[in-house]
């Protein structure tokens, strides 16, 4: 596993049933490409997060493939439409086979 | 010091395998990957909007937004990368909008190229020439 994976997710607090909220999403994650070498010039192996995905209540939002051409700490800002009250949840997972989860409640009203 | 014909030939038989490898040792290339993407169909050159900034001081983190009405999946790719695939967003049933927002590397100036698919079945693209002061790829 990677260290010192942070995920940050911003959701609104409560929305109108219907409405779309925006999300931005954030993971500290070095993205490691597998084009940089070290100082002794050996390549430094690739680990990344490969995939990223937000489902509301079950249901997908978004589901991304990520390549090495990933910013370090990758970013997402999305729209999601909230039909009724219930969980965001926000799963990035890792090369390594790690899985890191986050979840974010959202009322209605 | 003389070379016989064959040596000749070797040497440039070895130049020749050099020059090809950097070729070779990329994943895919872009062309692969987009027929991989649309599976070799024709593409619109409108309805696929992707915001890039002109000239990107710092390629390790460049600031993408693309969008696409009614699109189902965005494929990204940075032409001029080692690895030109970025990344590719599927929107789902509760997606607000066939669009988003994210950071990407690029190793020099080029141009990033957005590929989405409709849901009715048909694709567009749109790329955008990007600048980069200093690239994102260590090396």
């Amino acid at each position: 596993m990677a260290e010192g994976v942070t995920p940050r997710v911003k959701v609104p607090k409560k929305a109108a049933a219907g409405d779309v909220v925006t999300i931005k999403t954030l993971i500290s994650h070095p993205m490691e490409s597998g084009q940089r070498k070290d100082d002794d010039g050996n390549l430094i192996p690739r680990s990344i997060i490969n995939r990223f995905t937000c489902d509301f209540n079950g249901q997908n939002v978004i589901d991304v493939t990520m390549e090495p051409a990933m910013s370090t700490n990758p970013y997402f800002e999305f729209d999601a439409i909230v039909p009724e009250a219930g969980e965001f949840k926000f799963t990035w997972y890792d090369d390594d086979g790690s899985v890191y989860e986050e979840t974010k409640s959202i009322a209605i009203g | 010091m003389d070379f016989s014909r064959r040596e000749t030939l070797g040497l440039g038989l070895g130049a020749a395998a050099l020059i090809s490898l950097p070729m070779g040792a990329s994943a895919s290339t872009v062309d692969e990957l987009i027929a991989a993407f649309t599976g070799g169909a024709d593409m619109a050159d409108t309805g696929v909007t992707l915001t890039a900034p002109e000239i990107a001081e710092n390629g390790n983190t460049v600031p993408i937004e693309v969008e696409a009405t009614g699109a189902s999946a965005i494929m990204l790719l940075a032409t001029g990368n080692p690895t030109p695939a970025a990344g590719t967003f599927h929107f789902g049933p509760l997606a607000g909008r066939s669009g988003a927002s994210t950071r990407i590397r690029l190793a020099k100036s080029q141009n990033v190229v957005a590929i989405a698919k409709l849901e009715d079945g048909t694709f567009a693209r749109t790329s955008a020439e990007v600048k980069v002061t200093i690239g994102g790829c260590g090396g």
